[in-house]
Formats: C-alpha cells, sequence, structure tokens
C-alpha cells in the first residue's frame, strides 16, 4: 500500500498555489492529507502532481465576526473544535467535529480540506449545508463566494474547478432563540455515519419559526431534507411532529444498500436521527 | 559447477527523484533525502531507522504509526515525509528517560499489563502523550478515556488495562510532579 | 524457601523494550541491501489465465526480478497436505505458490515481483497485464453443495471437500425415546484473525556456508523449516528460522505456507541477496486465512423436565478454496458440540464445502466458538419452548464435578483421541455467574425499564474447551556458567501471549532465582528444534510443563553440586535469590558458582569462576575431570507429552441495552467466570481472557468478511472489516476458579482462546431477551448488526 510516484510542490502564497494546479491537469491540492493520503495509498487516487497547501500561512486563523465564523481553509479539526469563540458563537461546531474521525485525525486533517472533499457521509459538509455557511474559492480569474447549497455535487465532487482552491469557510453564528442538534450512527465511534442529522430549530413561543435540517451519509451528497423542514416549520415541535419530520425525511435517502445498511434500514435510521435531533434541538432552543 | 548466468546490476536506491528532507525527531535534527512519495512511517522507520514506530494499516485506522508531529498526535502513514520538512517529531523512542526509565506512562502500560504482542503500543503511548500535553488534567472516566483511545486498534488486549494503564499513568504523573 | 512464583502476577520481562519502541518485529530488522517483494493478485475468484505478460513489469529499472509459475521450478508444486484424513475427497486440494493456469480466489497469488524497494516493486505489479477467463462462482454454502453448482475444482463434485460422521452414544433411541424436540439452525460468517501485524517475512543466504535465515512471523518455527528443508531440498540444520517480535497471530500465522514463506527465502537464493516482504492490510485481508463460516443444524431430544438425551448436528464449513489443514476446524466444532452438559447420545455430521475464497485455517476458538453458537442457540429455544429458565435448563444438564472423568466414546477430538473431559466444577460457575450479576434484581430493572420504553436484556453462555494437546514440547534449562543467569528454551513461538514470564517462573520456582534473571529463547531453531507449535491454547500446558520437568532435573542437580561445594548433604540445600544455603546458616554458593564449578574448564574468566575454586569441587568421583556418563554444567532437557487434551471451561453473560430506534446496542456489564486450573500467572490469564473477550465482541456485532456475489471481498480494509475501538468494548468483570488438571503436573489447563468462544451467544441471548416485548423472531446468525436488528424488528411488526 505504497502511492505512485508523484510531483510535489510546497507554494508559499495562493496564487503560485493556483498557477501550479493550473500547470498539470492530473495536480490535486495537499491540505491535511487525511482523506486524499489513505486514497493514495490505495492507488484509488494517483495525482500527477501535489500542491501542498501547508506553508501558505494566509489559509490558517479563525476569525469570529459580524455573525460569521471565518475559518481560513488549512486550519485543523482539531483547532477550530478547540476554538473559544467559535464554539460560543456556534455551539453546533464543537458538537459536529467531536464526531470526525479519531483526535489523531483532526490534529492533522483541515476544515477546507474537508468540505472541498466532499465526501457524501462526512460531517463538516452537512454543517455548511444545515448552517447555511459559504465559502471562498480562488483561481486562475481571482476569487468567488460559493453557497453551501451550491457547492456540493456529488460524493467527492464539488462545483470548484479543477485549478481553484477553496480558501475560506464561514459558518454562520447560531441565530437567536435556536437549538441546534447533530447526531449520527456509525458502527464503531469515528467512522463515517452510515446517517448523519444537522437540526436547527429556530423559535418563536412555542412554535417552530424555522428549521434548517440537512444529512449526510445517505445520498450521493450532504443534502437539506427540506420536507422534513416543512414538517416542523411553524408547528409545535411535539412528538408527533417530530415523527412526521422523520417520515418526511425518508424520501431524502437515495443511498444504495451496503455491507452494514440496507435501504429499509438506513431509511429507518435516517427517520430516527430527524426525531432524536429535532427534540434535542427544541431543548436546547428553550434553554 | 561455474555459474553462467551472471547477477544483474541492482541499483542501491529506486529511480525515484530525492529531494532533501530536514526535520528535528526526537531533539536531534537530521537531513535525508527522499522520494517526495515516501510516507513519514516509511521514512522514520527505515531512513532514520526508529522503528519502534509500527505500520498497521496504511490507511489511517489503526494508529499503530501514530507521532506526534509539531506536538500533536498524528498518523504517519497519512503523510509524507516532505511535508514534514522543518518539522518537530517525537516517536516512541524518544519518550523514555535517557538512563532508559519509563516514562510514567510506559510504566503504567507495564504495571497494568496494558500490552501482549507490542505492536500497537508505541501509538496508544504517543496518542496518551499528545493529549495528555493538550489536557494536563484529563477526564478520567472510562467514557472519556475510551473515547481519547478510539482510534488505536488493539487486537489483543481488549483495551481494558490500556484503560487502566492511562488511568495510573496520571495516577504517577501527578506524584512526581509533586 | 524462595517465594514462589506459580500462581503471583509478576509483570512481563517482555514489556520494557516493547514499550520503548525496542521490539524487534520482521520489518524492524534491518537487512542491508535487502530487495523487496510484492505480489500480483487475482482480481478474479475463479477464471483461467489466459496469459500474463511480465515484460513491461520486467523492463522497469528498479525491478530485480518478476516471478510466476514459470521460473520458479520445482517450487511450482500444490503444496503440502498439512493435516491429511481419509474423509477427505481425493486427497484434498492445496494450492500452489503462484496460481499455473487456474485462479481459484480474488487474492490468490499470480506474480511475485522483487524490486528494490517496495514502492517499486508496487508499481511494477500495475505493469503486469493478465488476461482472465473469468468462470461462474457460487459463494452460497447450501448451493455450492447442490447438483450443477459451478465448481471450484473440476474434479471435486458438489464442491464437497470432506464428509465425516461422529457418533457417541446411540442418537436414534435417545430420539425415539424424547418427549420433545427443538431443531435450530445456526448460521455464522466469515471472519479473520487480523493481528495488528500483518504477515511478513525475510530471508537472507549465505552462499559460503550455505546456509539459508528465515525471519518469518510464524507461529511455528520449527515446522516451518522442516517445509522448507523438504520443498528446497536442503539439510535441516543448513537451515534457521526465526519468529522474533510477532504482532499477533490468533491461527492464522500457523498456517503454512502461505506463498510468500517460500518464494521470499527462494528468491533471496536466486538473487544472492537479502528479500523482504511485508503484507500489507489489503494483503491480509485478501490472501491470508479465515475462519467462521459455519451452518449448523442441530436437534435436541428432550425430556419435558429439559434433560436432553440426544443430539444430532449436521453442520457444513465453509474451508475455502484450498484445505491445507484438513478438517481440524470442524473436527474441533464437531467435538465440543455437546458443551459442558451430561447429552449421552451424539450423532454429528460435518460437509467441507470448497468456495472460491481464500483458504480457511484455525482462528482463534478453531470452531469452538461455532459450535458453542449452535448448542447454547438451542438450549435457549429449548428452555424457552418448556417454559423453564434459560440458566435453570444449564443446571439440569451439567456433567457433575463427580462424574469426571467424563468420556465420549466415538467422538474424536483434533488430537485423534477421544473426548474425554478432566475436571470441572459447572454448576458452581454457573451459581457465581448468576449470583454476582444478580440476575433476581435485574429482572425488576428490567420490568422497570420496559415501563419506561427501554429495552435492556440479559444472555449466558456456557463453553468448554479442550486445551493442550499434544503430542509434545520440550524444555530445556540450562545456568550460565558466567553470569548465574538460568537459559530457558522451548520449540514454541510468542505473539505476545507472556510465555517469557510464565516459563521464568516456572523454572525460576525451581532453580530458585528471580524471575528476572531467566534469559527465556524461543521462535529460534538454532535454540531450540525439537517440539511443534503455539496453537490451540497449548503453549502453557504443554511446554510449560516440560519446562518444569527439565527444572526439577536442573534443581536436583544444583542441590547435589552445591551440596558437594559446601560440604553438607543434600537435604540441608536451600535454593533462593540465585544461591544454594545450607539451610538455618549463612554459607551459600551462587548459582554462577556451581555452573563454573560443575564444568572441569579451567580458564578463570570472571570471579565468580575465581571463587568458584575455593569451595570443595562440585562433583566427587575419581577418574578423569568429567566422569563416564556425566555432562558438564548444570543442564537438563526434558519433555512433556500430554496424554489427551484438557478440557477448561467458563461461562459469560452480559446486560445488554438495545435502541430499537437507530438498531443498536451498548453492553452495559459483562461478565466472565473461566477455569483454566491451575493460574501460572493470574494477571496473564486474565489479559488472554479480556482479550478474547474484545475479539469475541468483535465477531459478535462488527467483523465479517463479506464478499459480493462475485466472490470479491468486500472487507479488505480497516474502514469495512469493523475491527472494536476501546469506545465498542465493554470492560468485563472477570472471576477465576481453579480446578486443577489432573493430566500434569502443574494442574493447568489452556486458556488462550477461551474468551472468544461464548460470546456471539451471549449477545444473541440477551437481543432475545431484551427485544422480546416487540415480539422479534429468534436470532440464529452471527454477526449480529443493525441492519439485523432492523430485518427482525421489521418481521415482528409485520406479523402484529
Amino acid at each position: 500500500m505504497k502511492p505512485a510516484l508523484f510531483d510535489y510542490v510546497a507554494p508559499e502564497t495562493v496564487e503560485a498555489a493556483v498557477a501550479a494546479l493550473a500547470g498539470d491537469e492530473t495536480a490535486r491540492p495537499l491540505a491535511g492529507g487525511q482523506s486524499l493520503i489513505p486514497t493514495m495509498n490505495f492507488r484509488l487516487s494517483t495525482p500527477g502532481r501535489l500542491v501542498d497547501l501547508g506553508k501558505i500561512e494566509s489559509l490558517r486563523g479563525i476569525a469570529v465576526e459580524n455573525g460569521s465564523i471565518r475559518v481560513g481553509a488549512m486550519t485543523r479539526h482539531r483547532e477550530l473544535e478547540a476554538h473559544g469563540a467559535a464554539n460560543a458563537a456556534n455551539p453546533l461546531i464543537g458538537e459536529v467535529l467531536d464526531n470526525v474521525a479519531h483526535i489523531a485525525i483532526r490534529n492533522r486533517g483541515t476544515v477546507g480540506g474537508s468540505i472541498a472533499h466532499a465526501d457524501s457521509a462526512a460531517e463538516l459538509p452537512c454543517l455548511l449545508v444545515a448552517s447555511g455557511g459559504t465559502v471562498s474559492v480562488q483561481g486562475p480569474d481571482g476569487s468567488r463566494e460559493i453557497a453551501a447549497d451550491d457547492l456540493f455535487r456529488f460524493h467527492m465532487t464539488t462545483t470548484l474547478d479543477q485549478t481553484e482552491i477553496l480558501t475560506e469557510v464561514r459558518i454562520p453564528a447560531l441565530p437567536p432563540a435556536t437549538g441546534y442538534a447533530f447526531e449520527e450512527f456509525a458502527r464503531r465511534r469515528g467512522d463515517f455515519a452510515l446517517a448523519g442529522v444537522c437540526t436547527l430549530l429556530t423559535l418563536e413561543g412555542s412554535v417552530c419559526r424555522e428549521a434548517r435540517i440537512a444529512a449526510c451519509g445517505i445520498g450521493a451528497r450532504p443534502i437539506r431534507l427540506a420536507a422534513a423542514e416543512d414538517a416542523l416549520r411553524g408547528r409545535v415541535v411535539d412528538e408527533d411532529a417530530r415523527s412526521e419530520a422523520g417520515e418526511a425525511a425518508k424520501e431524502y435517502m437515495t443511498a444504495p444498500a451496503d455491507t452494514q445498511a440496507s435501504v429499509a434500514y438506513r431509511r429507518d435510521l435516517l427517520a430516527a436521527l430527524v426525531r432524536r435531533t429535532s427534540e434535542t434541538a427544541l431543548k436546547r432552543a428553550g434553554r | 559447477m561455474a555459474k553462467s548466468v551472471l547477477k544483474k546490476p541492482i541499483p542501491p536506491t529506486s529511480s525515484d527523484p530525492r529531494v532533501p528532507v530536514t526535520l528535528t525527531i526526537n531533539g536531534e535534527t537530521v537531513t535525508r533525502e527522499a522520494s517526495p512519495r515516501m510516507l513519514l512511517s516509511d521514512f522514520i522507520r527505515h531512513e532514520l531507522g526508529l522503528t519502534g514506530t509500527h505500520v498497521g494499516c496504511e490507511h489511517g485506522v489503526c494508529g499503530c504509526c501514530t507521532v506526534t508531529i509539531d506536538g500533536r498526535a498524528g498518523r504517519s502513514c497519512l503523510a509524507f515525509a516532505v511535508q514534514a520538512d522543518g518539522a518537530v517529531i517525537r516517536t516512541i523512542e524518544g519518550v523514555a528517560g535517557e538512563d532508559g526509565t519509563l516514562h510514567p506512562i510506559q510504566q503504567a502500560m507495564m504495571e497494568c499489563h496494558a500490552l501482549q504482542c507490542g505492536y500497537c503500543t508505541p501509538g496508544f503511548v504517543m496518542s496518551m502523550l499528545s493529549y495528555l500535553d493538550e489536557t494536563p488534567q484529563p477526564d478520567l472516566s472510562d467514557k472519556a478515556i475510551r473515547e481519547m483511545l478510539s482510534g488505536n486498534l488493539c487486537r489483543c488486549t481488549g483495551y481494558s488495562n490500556i484503560v487502566k494503564a492511562f488511568r495510573r499513568g496520571v495516577e504517577l504523573m501527578n506524584a512526581t510532579a509533586d | 524457601m524462595s517465594t514462589r512464583q506459580f500462581g503471583e502476577p509478576v509483570q512481563r520481562n517482555a514489556d520494557p523494550g516493547l514499550l520503548k519502541g525496542e521490539g524487534a518485529f520482521i520489518d524492524d530488522i534491518s537487512l542491508p541491501g535487502a530487495l523487496h517483494a510484492a505480489f500480483v493478485r487475482s482480481q478474479h475468484a475463479r477464471a483461467k489465465i489466459r496469459s500474463i505478460d511480465i515484460s513491461a513489469a520486467e523492463a522497469m529499472p528498479d525491478v530485480v526480478a518478476v516471478y510466476t509459475a514459470d521460473n520458479i521450478g520445482a517450487l511450482d508444486v500444490e503444496l503440502p497436505m498439512l493435516i491429511p484424513h481419509p474423509c477427505i475427497t481425493s486427497g484434498g486440494k492445496t494450492q500452489r505458490p503462484l496460481a499455473r493456469d487456474d485462479v481459484f480466489y480474488a487474492g490468490q497469488c499470480i506474480a511475485m515481483i522483487v524490486a528494490v524497494d517496495r514502492y517499486a516493486a508496487e508499481d511494477a505489479c500495475s505493469l503486469i497485464e493478465v488476461d482472465y477467463e473469468p468462470l461462474p462462482v457460487e459463494l452460497d454454502l447450501e448451493k455450492a453443495i447442490a447438483d450443477g453448482a459451478p465448481p471450484v475444482h473440476d474434479d471435486i463434485p458438489n464442491n464437497i471437500a470432506a464428509h465425516f460422521v461422529q457418533e457417541s452414544g446411540d442418537a436414534d433411541a435417545a430420539f425415539a425415546a424424547a418427549e420433545h424436540t427443538t431443531t435450530v439452525r445456526v448460521r455464522l460468517e466469515r471472519s479473520t484473525a487480523a493481528p495488528m501485524e500483518c504477515r511478513a517475512v525475510a530471508a537472507r543466504w549465505d552462499g559460503v556456508s550455505g546456509e539459508l535465515t528465515v525471519w518469518d512471523s510464524t507461529q511455528a518455527t520449527i515446522s516451518v523449516r522442516g517445509g522448507l528443508a523438504s520443498l528446497f531440498d536442503i539439510d535441516e540444520d543448513r537451515i534457521r528460522v526465526i519468529a522474533p517480535n510477532v504482532g499477533g497471530g490468533f491461527g492464522q500465522k500457523i498456517m503454512m505456507f502461505h506463498p510468500d514463506e517460500i518464494l521470499v527465502p527462494f528468491a533471496a537464493m536466486q538473487l544472492d541477496r537479502p528479500v523482504k516482504y511485508i503484507e500489507d492490510r489489503v494483503e491480509n485481508f485478501i490472501g491470508a486465512s479465515q475462519e467462521r463460516a459455519q451452518i449448523h443444524e442441530i436437534a435436541l431430544a428432550a425430556k419435558k423436565d429439559g434433560t436432553v438425551l440426544g443430539l444430532r448436528d449436521s453442520f457444513i464449513h465453509d474451508t475455502g478454496a484450498f484445505i491445507p489443514y484438513g478438517i481440524a476446524i470442524a473436527q474441533v466444532a464437531s467435538t465440543s458440540i455437546a458443551g459442558p452438559y451430561r447429552i449421552p447420545d451424539i450423532w454429528v455430521e460435518m460437509t467441507l464445502v470448497y468456495t472460491p475464497c481464500v483458504q480457511v485455517t484455525p482462528y482463534r476458538g478453531c470452531g469452538r466458538p461455532q459450535a458453542c453458537f449452535a448448542i447454547e442457540r438451542a438450549l435457549d429455544r429449548l428452555a424457552d419452548e418448556l417454559g423453564i429458565d434459560r440458566t435453570e435448563i444449564r443446571r439440569r444438564n451439567f456433567i457433575g464435578p463427580g462424574e469426571f472423568p467424563y468420556k465420549r466414546d466415538g467422538l474424536l477430538f483434533a488430537d485423534g483421541l477421544a473426548v474425554n473431559y478432566d475436571s470441572g466444577e459447572y454448576e458452581k460457575a454457573l451459581d457465581l455467574i448468576t449470583g454476582t450479576v444478580d440476575l433476581a434484581g435485574f429482572r425488576k430493572e428490567q420490568e422497570a425499564a420496559r415501563v419506561e420504553g427501554r429495552y435492556l436484556g440479559f444472555g449466558i453462555g456456557f463453553y468448554v474447551e479442550g486445551t493442550g494437546l499434544g503430542p509434545y514440547e520440550g524444555g530445556h534449562v540450562k545456568v550460565h556458567p558466567i553470569t548465574g543467569k538460568v537459559y530457558v528454551t522451548t520449540g514454541l513461538t510468542s505473539q505476545g501471549q507472556g510465555h517469557e514470564t510464565v516459563f521464568a517462573q516456572i523454572a525460576a520456582d525451581q532453580v530458585g532465582c528471580d524471575v528476572k534473571d531467566v534469559i527465556f529463547v524461543e521462535g529460534d531453531t538454532q535454540a531450540h528444534e525439537w517440539g511443534v507449535a503455539t496453537f490451540a491454547s497449548r503453549a502453557a500446558v504443554v511446554s510449560g510443563n516440560a519446562i518444569h520437568k527439565a527444572a526439577v532435573k536442573a534443581r536436583a542437580r544444583i542441590i547435589a553440586a552445591a551440596a558437594n561445594m559446601l560440604e553438607t548433604d543434600e537435604d540441608s540445600i536451600e535454593l533462593r535469590d540465585g544461591r544454594a544455603w545450607i539451610v538455618d546458616g549463612n554459607r551459600s554458593v551462587s548459582l554462577a558458582e556451581i555452573a563454573t564449578a560443575s564444568n572441569p574448564l579451567r580458564y578463570a574468566f570472571n570471579e565468580a569462576s575465581q571463587t568458584a575454586t575455593q569451595f570443595a569441587p562440585a562433583s566427587t568421583h575419581d577418574g578423569p575431570p568429567l566422569a563416564e556418563g556425566q555432562a558438564p554444567g548444570i543442564e537438563e532437557t526434558d519433555y512433556f507429552s500430554p496424554s489427551h487434551a484438557t478440557w477448561a471451561y467458563g461461562v459469560h453473560a452480559a446486560i445488554v441495552e438495545f435502541f430499537p430506534d437507530i438498531c443498536s446496542m451498548e453492553i452495559r456489564r459483562y461478565l466472565c467466570i473461566h477455569d483454566c486450573g491451575n493460574m501460572i500467572n493470574p494477571m496473564i490469564v486474565e489479559g488472554q481472557v479480556m482479550g478474547g473477550i474484545g475479539q469475541g465482541i468483535g465477531g459478535a456485532f462488527y467483523e465479517r468478511c463479506a464478499f459480493d456475489d462475485k466472490g470479491t471481498p468486500l472487507a479488505a480494509n480497516f474502514m469495512d472489516f469493523l475491527m472494536p475501538y476501546a469506545t465498542e468494548v465493554p470492560d468485563a468483570e472477570i472471576l477465576h476458579m481453579e480446578t486443577p488438571s489432573p493430566l500434569n503436573p502443574l494442574g493447568i489447563k489452556g486458556v488462550g482462546e477461551a474468551g472468544t468462544i461464548p460470546v456471539s451467544q451471549v449477545i444473541a441471548s440477551a437481543m432475545e431477551d431484551a427485544l422480546a416485548p416487540l415480539g422479534i423472531g429468534p436470532v440464529r446468525e452471527s454477526p449480529m448488526s443493525p441492519d439485523m436488528i432492523h430485518g427482525l424488528l421489521s418481521e415482528a411488526r409485520s406479523r402484529r
């Protein structure tokens, strides 16, 4: 399990990195490497050139301002997990990151890398979709913003061009009167989930004014469960409403059966996680 | 009878390009040349000869190859040696005292019979040390310790004694610190 | 007397080195100039090979050699059939080192590349073109034996590798007399040992001396040496096989030969350079031995009071594409099938089936987990049907403490001898576990939880384990004249079981030294060349007793020499602290001095040899310095050959909470009572048991070697083969009982495999108990999984 040979460059600026990508269509950026390197060791991925983003200082750091948490793409998971202000602004971040792999992986894996890798079962893309975040990308023609809903195309594929680099991730702070919950079910702690659900409920009195629910592991990309949201929006989130939301979520489950889960089980699991997270979010919103 | 087949010339190293890698490992700064594709685990083991770091899966699941990279535990099989240029690495060989005295965590692993074949052991020790460095007063509940240890596979012990060893190691460290 | 070390939780001699990263696993051994091997492996489960094109790989500058079946000379043969048995169809199929014309499983070796490093070797693998003609396959065991099923081997009809029936008593009569019968069908899936260190082999050929050194992460150095000598036609004394530190084996490393174990030494000799093959994790999952898949149909004939009169079990065993280990696993399953129960009349039929998958050879448990699952599931069912408590029905059927030895004539165990239980206190173990778990208290808690909509269950499983099989092992004990350290060897290998400590305890007790002053060497054919290997929970029993016997003899020689040196009689000598003392006196002589004085060599290398001269001679006789028949030094060898296997046993129980909405579970409490006779080192025993339980949890709920219907492995890495982390394995409360075995001087039984055996049963039993209010059907498969729980719950819902 050794990777194939590649050309290695470690530029110090984003511009140089973009140029290095543009020079070779088999080139890929290397961020934390926690997803890319295993696929290279299996020789499922054989990039001709790796553009290591590790030396680009401008891609690191976390800032909380104007109701938004700005995370440099090369920030490690563990740095964001331990960041007091970021977690105070949106405690969902810590709850999600706690489920990402294991400490040693989170020490190396980067926030931007995980999102750009776009594994359909990964937690951070799900968080970004649920919370309505955005990313900045830079390419040969300058930079642009992409909303989470427009970022993920399908498993391990985003709308980024091969020559573009994801530079920053912005996660909105938790809105007022909003409860949150992330829960996933994985066979083993830290594995990619069979299904994971991220739920945000904003209450007005006892009524749910806004619901944002997204899931991972159930289809080709992280996906908003709009019908489940509709089942809660404008209602008291009681057991019946939560069950309806769970039932409504099932239609979004498009993943095929695999060695761990049948289609029927994954559909029911998704519904259970929608029920569980909406109950937790409700409790937290009331606090 | 004389050998009729002449030996084929064997190159001393592969034809891969080689780039210099300088890093500080267990306090010593070294420079070696390596192919850009050489995994950090192979670099540590075979270029530097520090074979205490083991390789169990080469896809980041088992944790046998865990070392600390710039102070934080990481899989050396999920990094290229070139990425570690300029980094500070610590391996299991850098844990015990210079006179061979076991570190309290190592001592506790022995006292608690937390290893059998010993293959996964260096990875566990490095994960524990990194965590303690980050969290000097850790939660010593079973749940918290198991959570921290998840990410390292052991096939021999069933983990119970490793959990006990972490608790015992913290106790020994606190006793030394007092 | 010195403090007795036997029975003490002595810390392990091996640990400091392993903890400091000083272990020497195969890939840690530096062999300057070594070349590295990698294999091209079949992509198909069953195919004809039309052609292999190695030209592009051969042309690579970093490639030194490419081997296929065409250029390995005399090695292009079917490998040895290790354990033949008359019931095996046509003598049995074994694989060739490299495939010739046909491949029989996905992962089979087709070509070996030797290159300057492993990176280059893998590059070359991807350049080898193999043209396959895929053939149809059948993975389902029952369909595979039906007429017309695609054959794994063209000349083996219905894929039946072997068929065998064993009988004890008269099962037909028992069933005719039964008041009630129960039949259940259980199925266990394929799994694998997955040691943390994959397999590895390195070899160096010394053309000058004609000596071949092979470092092999094997459990059986002596057997590997014998096999290599035979295949290479070299004298055994010219081959040294070393198993240094081995990172777990669990049976997988007892299997020989995996192709690399032959081809790597072959390449080292051919190329006159050291060669290393370090199996990677994917290769371990597709190319190394696996185990476990069996389907049992077991019937019990009983009286209304739950007394089981007879048992019939007919099972199918998946042996994979080859059967190098013969019927060993199935035979162990068939002879363990009646568990600790009296059941006098037994009929058991085994059918071994070829499947297009990697070969099946023993993995920790070796047929026992399957047999335990079958009998224990059946017994639970019988209890439920008769309205008897599941623990009570076991009590009513136990062999009583006064009934030993309890023989099952006609059931031949893996040692070829009739099953003969030597000792046990089964009912006491059951009482201990139900008392410790407070079953009555749990039932109340379970009731209360159900009211809250929570699902707790209690599960229990009993097992017996035939351990410590022969034929024999040896022990060699020598006192080193220079250092006085005690040098002990045996023919085993260690994969972390603590041999170096427990065998040191046994020897130290006899020669009166510190455990740390025992130098123990195994896993090296040059150190000890007579013996068998480490497997079947036999090391402590067989080598332990051999070392004990040798140490007893060494003790006698030490005492005799010391009595001469101290000019007293032998009864006045006691051995402690590495010295021989005059009882109640302060005069003593060290082991080094005794060993030195026992060797009539005139050089005085060190202080011990100088001081030895101050004493009277160690031997009092006339004539030459070494009397006729006398050997120099303090050195003894002895052997232990058990009369038959000794039967350990135990009972496990668990309290488990199930979560029906997500179809998962959490083990709240896990208990284990086990009895392996006298314990040499309870700390190590507990470690073995806990480790076994961890593996059992993996086997019960997580680990499965899945294949698609074309025979492609679907779980060939640690992301898909779910070996549990610390977060999935519960702590277990382990309680010991010690019923000595009457079959060996130390009164010990084996414990290596014990922990794994009943775990699937315990979880299945707990699952049925917990989910009973939801009306689930019986649990008949292992591993269980969320998907399976979902299936049971959906089925129950549709019935309602």
